[in-house]
């Protein structure tokens, strides 16, 4: 954590696009996108597939797959990443912006601990750290996650842990920094719907004892409704509509927002038919 | 774990016990009579009825093969009287052409096909692997194009026509190798190297590409995992990222398969040691099917089996160590 | 509603040997579903619904036949479907069809949409009603695809088209129980409004039952009839929908409910609300 608390938001993105090149040209998967994150603020970035929401998250982490092109200014806590050499970002990577990925089981290497892999970026961004303290840290951060028996469970490969136990872990893994930014990409939609009640509690707590900003990106408008604060709506790549969480849950401003919010099914009220965009017509226009 | 051990080693007793059965009623019930061939060209049903009996070769089958699997633990004699062969443990059999136990002709050939295999081994190991490293990393670059390109002449080319070509090149036209002949490695270290250089690479070429191809794709498909995504997130040196997060996961698969081949280099060693006339296990294999001396065949087919069999219990012992995911179960 | 259920499943039970390894080594037995019994009454749609690894898949694979029971029976129309033989086991496999959650994985890539979608019917060597290209088509405008793309392949469809076919292919013999297994699990939300809305629509038109497995409690809620909570093999509770949903009567479905995300109901009212004015200015 910075001591710095003055008014500049911790995240600031001004035309962030990131382009494919093929053979027809480059492709925008995001286009020009504007928006900031206030420190300690939580931010929602909700989206279909093919929305732009998670090359966003990985544009900010400077991890776009090779062949990506990125444009635009990122400035995170005053510095601007899209300046800094690949090297320069590695110290930013794991230390300060910290990142939990979708499926934890595929996000963990199979062929380490637990530990190890939790220490790892510890070892890494502090210098004169014996592999008994990273060791400590690791523990440490296990505990923070409520993932009892820590000490003998540090020795654990993630073969050996249930699903929501490997997220707990990857959220541990960031923890080990203590981050100014946890970006979160779909953390929960590969996991049951109790454990993922658990893991937002888990995100949430994180926060309010950290202090740590966070985007989470998701294509599930209920779960972004328990979480963000600010909200980003995405589709094809483009920003459709952003502002306050509550403010676009009760008055969204732009057609597609509103198509989204009448499409969630909702567990305490039956609508008669869901209302969607093109069903009545039989013409099924759907966006992959 | 132990329970594991003693499993894997049951397994391997059963299938080395079934290997050993087959290839008894292969060569000594669906094959010619040995004592037809024993007794020659001048011969009488009277003089094959007493080699047969000399040989215990009238009894049943299963007799017979008793005393075959006990001389294989506790050696055992042929003929009788005067005559009396001792054939020690582990008994493979006795060479009547030859006039020599079996496992001793094997035994003395045996340490010029280790060394061409293992040195082999250790090269197509090193090659492929370097080369395949080198070809992911460049993926899709003229380095990676071109070594793509080798693999494949690699491949295609028969052992044999590489041999040939080699020693026209290097020791006929150019003479920078001597013809190869074994030479101890105590006696003059830089003439067994010399020596063995040529059935080497002759032995490894084939081998080496493959392992080139097979390392790019793992090494390529590995680093498109999550678990590398990861890594690079935490923000580690992209070297550690390589070595601990990439490289690990990439090259376990290539021990099993190093195991398995290894094993059944001697298919390989047979070809390659005749066209260098090495003395070694292969040329003794080719040398007694040309001759049809059965005993030996049946002998070096059971070693053959027996080192692939051993070859793979150390592959599925040392993936225990290597790979966490078989070492200890789920306990989730 | 008849009284007589057109499914019956009873004692179900399967057990999956997980060997040990090697010649010594224990096979254990997993028991995936345990003691399941459930009926599907004609015209409704039963909703099975549980976490990964309650053994709902495993228990919609029996009753569709496609694997073997360790012990139990499915009834269906009062006859014993794990005791059908050749003819009567063709015509079973007519009248229950299953949705898959992949649809690019359950249709035949290499195969044009008028190919899967009768090929149910080449299978019972029925006749093409009206033949192949003008049955396709009339299927396609039921599931809401554009008749024109019959000649088409899987891949030249969006995810929802994909399982508006997969829809189609099992439409094609008129099935009586149509299981969808996690059928709109895979989709966008908007997408899988639209699925859902075809499911719906297909069944007041056709009067058909479904077994509708699903780990969303949400969607469970849009589609059921009545509901079937799993957890660790076993049913826990059956109800009518309303009865589960708004009395629940199990620990395990009360925990359950609880954990589903919720977009906070004041929001929503406070959405109509606004919406309500927004087309009274309009209209203005």
């Amino acid at each position: 954590m910075t001591s710095t608390s003055d008014e500049r938001p911790l995240l600031r993105v001004r035309g962030l696009t990131v382009g494919f090149p093929t053979a027809a040209g480059t492709v925008d998967v995001v286009k020009s996108l504007d928006f900031d994150l206030a420190r300690g603020g939580a931010l929602g970035i909700v989206g279909e597939s093919g929305s732009g929401k998670s090359m966003t998250s990985l544009a900010i982490m400077g991890l776009l797959p090779k062949g990506a092109k990125r444009t635009g200014s990122i400035e995170f806590d005053g510095t601007e990443l899209s300046e800094l050499r690949e090297r320069e970002m590695q110290a930013v990577r794991g230390d300060r912006i910290a990142m939990v990925f979708q499926d934890p089981l595929s996000s963990l290497n199979p062929y380490y601990t637990v530990g190890t892999q939790i220490s790892e970026a510890y070892l890494s961004h502090r210098t004169g750290v014996t592999r008994r303290q990273a060791r400590k840290v690791a523990i440490e951060a296990m505990e923070r996650v409520h993932i009892r028996n820590a000490p003998r469970r540090v020795d654990h490969y993630p073969h050996q842990f249930s699903g929501g136990m490997r997220q707990r872990v990857m959220i541990a893994m960031t923890l080990s920094m203590e981050p100014d930014l946890i970006i979160a990409d779909e953390p929960t939609t590969a996991l049951d719907v109790t454990v993922q009640a658990q893991i937002l509690d888990l995100l949430a707590e994180i926060r309010r004892d950290t202090g740590a900003g966070l985007i989470l990106i998701t294509h599930d408008l209920a779960v972004v409704s328990e979480v963000a604060d600010h909200l980003i709506v995405m589709r094809e790549g483009d920003l459709v509509e952003q502002g306050a969480a509550e403010r676009i849950f009760c008055d969204p401003q732009e057609d597609y927002t509103r198509m989204l919010l009448d499409a969630v099914p909702r567990i305490d009220d039956e609508i008669g038919l869901l209302r969607t965009a093109a069903v009545e017509t039989g013409t099924a226009e759907e966006d992959r | 774990m132990i329970r594991f051990l003693v499993n894997r080693l049951l397994g391997m007793a059963v299938v080395l016990f079934l290997v050993c059965v087959f290839t008894y009623v292969i060569f000594f019930v669906l094959s010619p009579d040995p004592a037809v061939q024993i007794c020659g060209k001048n011969c009488t049903p009277e003089a094959i009825d007493r080699i047969r009996a000399n040989l215990g070769l009238d009894q049943p089958f299963w007799s017979q093969f008793w005393t075959f699997l006990t001389g294989l633990f506790a050696g055992r004699t042929y003929g009788t009287g005067a005559n009396l062969i001792d054939c020690a443990a582990p008994c493979l059999g006795y060479s009547f052409q030859s006039s020599q136990p079996v496992t001793e002709m094997i035994l003395q050939r045996l340490p010029v096909s280790a060394t061409v295999a293992i040195g082999a081994a250790v090269l197509w190991l090193l090659a492929g692997v370097s080369a395949g490293l080198v070809s992911a990393v460049r993926e899709g670059r003229f380095t990676d194009r071109f070594i793509t390109g080798l693999t494949l002449t690699g491949m295609s080319i028969p052992n044999y026509v590489l041999g040939l070509s080699l020693q026209f090149l290097l020791v006929v036209t150019l003479g920078w190798l001597p013809f190869p002949h074994a030479v101890a490695f105590g006696d003059d270290p830089v003439q067994w190297f010399a020596n063995f250089l040529m059935p080497w690479i002759v032995l490894s070429i084939g081998a080496a590409a493959v392992y080139t191809r097979l390392t790019r794709a793992n090494v390529i498909e590995t680093l498109q995992e999550n678990y590398v995504r990861t890594a690079r997130a935490k923000g580690l040196r992209p070297g550690l990222v390589w070595r601990r997060h990439a490289l690990r996961p990439a090259l376990t698969p290539i021990v099993t398969i190093f195991g398995m081949d290894f094993a059944g280099l001697l298919g390989g060693a047979l070809i390659t040691e005749t066209v260098f006339g090495l003395n070694g296990v292969g040329k003794l294999a080719a040398d007694s099917i040309t001759k049809n001396d059965q005993p030996v065949i049946m002998g070096v087919t059971l070693l053959a089996a027996f080192l692939v069999v051993v070859g793979n219990m150390i592959v599925d012992l040392l993936y225990t160590t290597i790979d966490p995911r078989v070492r200890v179960g789920s306990a989730t | 509603m008849s009284t007589e259920p057109l499914l019956r499943a009873r004692n179900l039970v399967k057990e999956f040997t997980v060997h040990g390894g090697g010649l010594l080594g224990r096979s254990a037995k997993f028991r995936a579903v345990d003691d399941v019994s459930l009926d599907v009454r004609s015209g409704e749609t039963l909703a099975l619904v549980g976490e990964s690894g309650s053994g709902k898949s495993t228990t919609a694979r029996l009753i569709a036949r496609l694997i073997d029971t360790t012990s139990g029976s499915v009834e269906f129309a009062g006859r014993e479907v794990h005791a059908l033989t050749g003819k009567a086991l063709h015509a079973y496999r007519g009248e229950v069809q299953v949705v898959f959650q992949d649809p690019y994985s359950s249709l035949n890539p290499k195969h044009t949409v008028e190919r899967i979608v009768t090929a149910p019917l080449v299978y019972q060597k029925r006749p093409v009603p009206g033949g192949a290209r003008a049955f396709t088509r009339e299927l396609m405008e039921r599931v809401g695809l554009d008749p024109d793309h019959s000649a088409r392949f899987p891949a030249q469809f969006s995810g929802g088209q994909a399982q508006r076919i997969g829809i189609a292919r099992a439409l094609a013999v008129s099935p009586k129980l149509i299981i969808a297994d996690e059928a709109v699990s895979a989709l966008d939300v908007s997408v899988q409004a639209q699925v859902i809305n075809l499911l719906r629509r297909l069944q007041d038109e056709e009067g058909f039952s479904y077994l509708f497995i699903a780990h969303d409690l949400a969607v469970v809620r849009q589609i059921a009839t009545r509901v079937a909570v799993m957890n660790e093999g076993r049913i826990v509770e059956t109800g009518d929908r309303d009865q589960v949903f708004g009395a629940p009567r199990d620990p395990y479905t009360r925990k359950l409910l609880a954990a589903v995300p919720r977009i906070r109901p004041e929001w929503d009212a406070a959405r109509r609300r606004n919406e309500a004015a927004r087309r009274k200015r309009q209209e203005a």
